[in-house]
C-alpha cells in the first residue's frame, strides 16, 4: 500500500528539522517519490560546456531515473533532449560522451534526427501518412527539455514545467561556482578527461550529508589521514620540504575548533558550504607563476580576494557538490534506494600553470576514488549506516546539533561551522520540491 | 638478467600479498619505485591524466600501516586477496638501461567481509638490480574495466 504517494502531510512529518525519519534513506517509495518529484522539481546539473566543443558532441546524464542527452548543435546551441526514441523507446545515445557527426540515427529502426532533437528521417515514410502520426509528439522528434540554463557554461536542467526560475532557486549560491571559474586568469574551466567513478551501496543523500558534516573528518579519517600524519612526522627528516600529497592529507585532522571558527553558510532551497572564513584548502603552497597571471588578468587586489575566498564544500541542492579551490565536482547519482553512483570530475583552469591541475587530479584520487583511503572510510560509514537504519530500536536520525527551535527554513546566514544547520537546511529544501504541487490529501471519512 | 630471476620475484611479490607480508612487499620496491593504475586506456601520463592510485613508498607506507591501525574499521573484519598469475611476458632483460621489464595478465580477487570481487587486467614491472637483489621501479596495473566504478579497492593488485 502507498504510504507516501500523493499524501504530502506524512512526507513533510518524516522531517521534523532536529531529526528525519530513516524512510527518507531506506524507503523504496520515498525513492521513487525522490525520483517523480523532487528531480524533476529542481534544477539539476546535467554536463559542462566544455564537453561540448564541436557541433555534434554529445554527453549522457540523468535527471532522476530519466535518461537525458546534452548536444551541441550546428547553431552552436546547446539543447537538453530526452534520450528517447521517440519510435520504441531506445536510447539514441548510451555512450557517457562521444560526437554523432551531423545527426543521432536510433539504431533499432533508423529514425534519424538534427542535434537539436528534431526529426530528420524515418525509413518508409510513406506507411506513416494519414495515419494521424503528424498530430502526435513522436513527429517532433526527441523531446526536449525546456527548462534550461547555461549557467557560465555549467549546464542545468529542470523537467518539470513550474516551479522556481533558476535564479531564483539558486540565488547567491551560484557563488561559489563564480569563485571556482575566476580562479582561471581567462575565466574558463574545462573537463578534459573521465571522471572517477566509485559505487557506494548507500542511499545519495548519506552522501550530500557528508559533505558539511564537519565533525566527521578527524574521527572516521584518523585511520587514513591520521595514518598520513604519523608517516610523515617519523619519516620528514628524510625530506627537504613536504610533499604536495602530504599537504592534501593532514588537514583533515584538524580539530573541531578550526572547523567551528570556519563556519558554515546556508542559502534558501538547500543549498549551502562549510569553510566561509577559512578551510582545509588554505594552507597549500603557492604555484609558481599563477598569482603573477591572477593578478595579470584582475589586478593584484581581485586576485587576492578571488584566492582567499577558500570555502570548503558547496552543495548544490539536489545532488552535486562543488569544491571551488580545488576545482572539482561531485556528481551524486541515485540509482536506487541504496544504491549510489559517484562521479567526481576534475575541472582545469585554462591558463594556471599545470601544476594546478596536477594538484587537483591528485587530490581526487587521493579522496574520491575506489582506491582511496579516505573514500574507504567514508564508504564503511555510508553502507554499515544503510545496514544500522533498518534497526527499529529509533526510527529516527538525529540533527540537534547547534539546533535553536526558531530556525528559519530558506534562511540566508552563517553559522558555527560544526552546526548540523546545512543538513537540516537540505532536509527542509527536500520536503519543499518532495510536496511541490502535490495536492494536501482529503481527510479520510469516519 | 635470466628470465626465471625476473619471473620467480614476479610470482615471490605476488605472495608476500597474498600472504599479507605488507613490510615484506614493501622493502622490494626501489626508493624511487612507484605504483600506478591507470585510469586510462594505454595512458602515457601518470600525473597530468587522471589515475585511480600513482603513489611512492611514502604512500605506500601509509597505506600499509593504515590497514595495521587499532581505528581503521573499514578492515574490520579484514580484507584478504588472492592473485592469480599466467606466466610473465618478458620484455626486456634490461640490457643497455639496466630495467627488466616484463607483462603478465591476472585476476584479482579482494575480500570485503562476506563479499568478493574481481579485477582481471594486467601487470607491468619495470625492474632494476641493486646490492645484488631486483627493485621494483614501476608496477603498474591496468585494469580492463578501468573505467567502471568499483566498490572499495583496499589491498594492492
Amino acid at each position: 500500500m502507498d504510504r507516501y504517494r500523493g499524501n504530502a502531510k506524512a512526507i513533510r512529518d518524516l522531517v521534523k528539522g532536529y531529526a528525519v525519519h530513516r524512510d527518507t534513506y531506506v524507503d523504496k517509495e520515498i525513492f521513487d517519490l525522490e525520483m517523480e518529484n523532487l528531480f524533476p522539481n529542481t534544477w539539476v546539473y546535467v554536463g559542462h560546456a566544455s564537453q561540448l566543443k564541436n557541433p555534434g558532441d554529445f554527453i549522457t546524464s540523468k535527471i532522476g531515473h530519466q535518461p537525458i542527452l546534452i548536444s551541441r548543435h550546428r547553431d552552436g546551441e546547446i539543447y537538453v533532449l530526452h534520450n528517447r526514441c521517440p519510435h520504441k523507446g531506445v536510447k539514441i545515445a548510451s555512450e557517457a560522451c562521444g560526437n554523432t557527426g551531423k545527426f543521432f540515427r536510433c539504431p533499432y529502426h533508423a529514425w534519424s534526427f538534427k542535434t537539436d532533437g528534431s526529426i530528420l528521417a524515418i525509413p518508409l515514410k510513406k506507411g506513416y501518412e494519414g495515419t494521424g502520426f503528424d498530430t502526435q509528439a513522436a513527429s517532433e522528434g526527441l523531446a526536449r527539455v525546456r527548462n534550461v540554463k547555461v549557467y557560465r557554461d555549467f549546464i542545468f536542467a529542470r523537467l518539470a514545467d513550474n516551479g522556481p526560475s533558476f535564479e531564483e532557486y539558486f540565488g547567491e549560491s551560484l557563488s561559489t561556482i563564480d569563485n571556482m571559474i575566476d580562479r582561471s586568469p581567462e575565466g574558463k574551466l574545462e573537463i578534459i578527461a573521465p571522471p572517477i567513478r566509485y559505487m557506494h551501496q548507500c542511499n545519495w543523500k548519506m552522501l550530500v550529508d557528508n559533505q558539511t558534516d564537519t565533525c566527521h573528518p578527524m574521527v572516521a579519517h584518523e585511520s587514513s589521514a591520521g595514518t598520513a600524519v604519523s608517516v610523515w612526522e617519523r619519516e620528514k627528516h628524510k625530506f627537504t620540504e613536504t610533499p604536495m600529497a602530504v599537504q592534501l592529507y593532514a588537514p583533515f585532522m584538524s580539530p573541531y575548533e578550526f572547523y567551528e571558527g570556519a563556519g558554515i553558510r546556508v542559502w534558501p532551497n538547500g543549498h549551502g558550504h562549510t569553510g566561509v572564513s577559512g578551510s582545509i584548502h588554505q594552507d597549500y603552497d603557492d604555484v609558481s607563476e599563477y598569482m603573477a597571471r591572477m593578478e595579470a588578468s584582475y589586478g593584484p587586489e581581485r586576485a587576492r580576494e578571488i584566492l582567499g575566498d577558500v570555502r570548503h564544500n558547496t552543495i548544490y541542492m539536489p545532488n552535486i557538490m562543488v569544491k571551488g579551490p580545488v576545482q572539482i565536482l561531485r556528481n551524486f547519482i541515485p540509482l536506487a534506494v541504496d544504491k549510489t553512483l559517484v562521479e567526481s570530475f576534475v575541472f582545469r583552469l585554462v591558463g594556471a600553470p599545470d601544476k594546478i591541475y596536477e594538484r587537483s587530479l591528485m587530490y581526487n584520487r587521493f579522496i574520491n576514488a575506489p582506491t582511496s583511503i579516505v573514500g574507504h572510510d567514508d564508504l564503511e560509514m555510508y553502507e554499515r549506516a544503510q545496514e544500522g537504519l533498518h534497526s527499529d530500536g529509533n526510527e529516527w536520525i538525529d540533527l540537534h546539533r547547534l539546533y535553536e527551535a526558531d530556525e528559519q527554513r530558506d534562511a540566508n546566514e552563517v553559522v558555527n561551522g560544526t552546526s548540523e544547520r546545512q543538513m537540516r537546511n537540505q532536509f527542509y529544501a527536500w520536503s519543499k520540491f518532495m510536496t511541490l504541487g502535490m495536492d494536501e490529501p482529503v481527510e479520510a471519512a469516519e | 638478467m635470466k628470465p626465471d630471476r625476473i619471473v620467480d620475484f614476479i610470482y615471490d611479490e605476488v605472495a608476500a600479498l597474498d600472504e599479507m607480508r605488507w613490510e615484506d612487499w614493501l622493502s622490494l620496491f626501489h626508493e624511487e619505485g612507484r605504483y600506478w593504475m591507470p585510469l586510462e586506456w594505454k595512458q602515457q601520463d601518470p600525473i597530468m591524466q587522471p589515475s585511480l592510485m600513482y603513489e611512492d613508498r611514502l604512500l605506500l607506507t601509509v597505506r600499509v600501516e593504515r590497514l595495521a591501525g587499532e581505528r581503521t574499521f573499514s578492515q574490520k573484519p579484514k580484507s584478504r586477496c588472492h592473485h592469480l598469475l599466467e606466466r610473465p611476458r618478458i620484455l626486456s632483460l634490461g640490457e643497455g638501461d639496466g630495467v627488466c621489464k616484463a607483462r603478465t595478465s591476472f585476476v584479482y580477487t579482494e575480500t570485503r567481509g562476506d563479499q568478493l570481487e574481481r579485477y582481471s587486467g594486467w601487470v607491468s614491472h619495470h625492474l632494476v638490480e641493486e646490492n645484488g637483489a631486483l627493485r621494483i621501479k614501476l608496477k603498474r596495473i591496468d585494469l580492463i574495466n578501468f573505467d567502471a566504478p568499483f566498490g572499495n579497492l583496499q589491498l594492492f593488485i
